[in-house]
């Protein structure tokens, strides 16, 4: 059951991500998005994170992404062009990000066996653990994080205004 | 059982998928959600970790990370807007003013 779960999630999840790269419209690309979003959802509840499936449906799959489809719509964007793309990119970029892939999976097939397992009998993190933490251990960051929202909210409005106006 | 390392190699996959979108794509928007694909990747990771060692510091951790995230594309959309308002188009190439 867990194994079917995985399997068909992290599909989705590869698949969502490969067809990102492959989409040159934009809106394709964040509808592809979405669907990884979701699909790490139930991975997260395979792992016994409830609270933050629900958090990845609601601020992920649902506002961040609702953001990016509105802008895409806003400003009309069509499709991507094609061009010979950058130079930097292409003699470091690649060999590096292969070359950190590489390591990081070398790693983690090496601790394979210290890491152990997931099962589904592990059971989900009771709520209450977590809000203990995120609102004793945590109060700072998170009161600190209420702020930067803050921040970016009037950000985000004074950018986005036309210039001009009053 | 699934062994963790699944889990923990499907985040690399979805971060060096992000890492090479970041590079390949042309359009502002689009390599902006190749960093979205990246926090993503991170975030199953630390989610992996905080099932193994039985910690709920990693959880919260994420959940920081999406609020985070959450006032980057905010912030990041709205610097957008305001690209596409003065150079009306969002092509990577074609906004390099700062660049050697």
């Amino acid at each position: 059951m867990h194994l079917i779960l995985f399997i068909i999630f992290a599909g989705f999840c590869l698949a969502g991500a490969i067809n990102l790269l492959l989409q040159t419209h934009p809106i394709n690309s964040a509808l592809s998005l979405i669907v990884v979003m979701s699909s790490l959802a139930v991975l997260y509840l395979l792992l016994g994170a409830e609270f933050l499936a629900i958090a990845q449906i609601i601020v992920y799959a649902g506002a961040v992404m609702v953001l990016f489809t509105f802008v895409v719509m806003l400003l009309n964007v069509g499709e991507e062009e094609k061009t010979h793309g950058s130079k930097a990119a292409k003699i470091i970029g690649f060999p590096a990000i292969v070359a950190a892939f590489s390591v990081l999976t070398t790693v983690i097939l090496a601790i394979q066996n210290k890491l152990g397992g997931v099962k589904l009998s592990d059971g989900v993190t009771p709520m209450t653990e977590l809000s203990t933490v995120l609102f004793r251990d945590m109060l700072l960051p998170f009161e600190l994080t209420s702020v930067l929202i803050l921040v970016a909210i009037l950000g985000a409005v004074a950018l986005a205004r036309k210039e001009g106006h009053r | 059982m699934i062994p963790a390392s699944w889990y923990l190699i499907l985040s690399a996959v979805l971060f060096s998928l992000g890492v090479i979108g970041f590079l390949i794509k042309r359009s502002l928007i689009t390599v902006f959600m190749s960093i979205e694909l990246m926090l993503n990747a991170v975030n199953l990771s630390f989610v992996t970790f905080a099932h193994q060692w039985h910690s709920v510091k990693g959880q919260i951790f994420v959940f920081f990370v999406m609020m985070v995230a959450a006032a980057e594309a905010a912030v990041g959309l709205a610097i957008i807007i305001a690209i596409f308002r003065a150079r009306a188009t969002l092509n990577v190439d074609q906004v390099d003013l700062m660049k050697l």
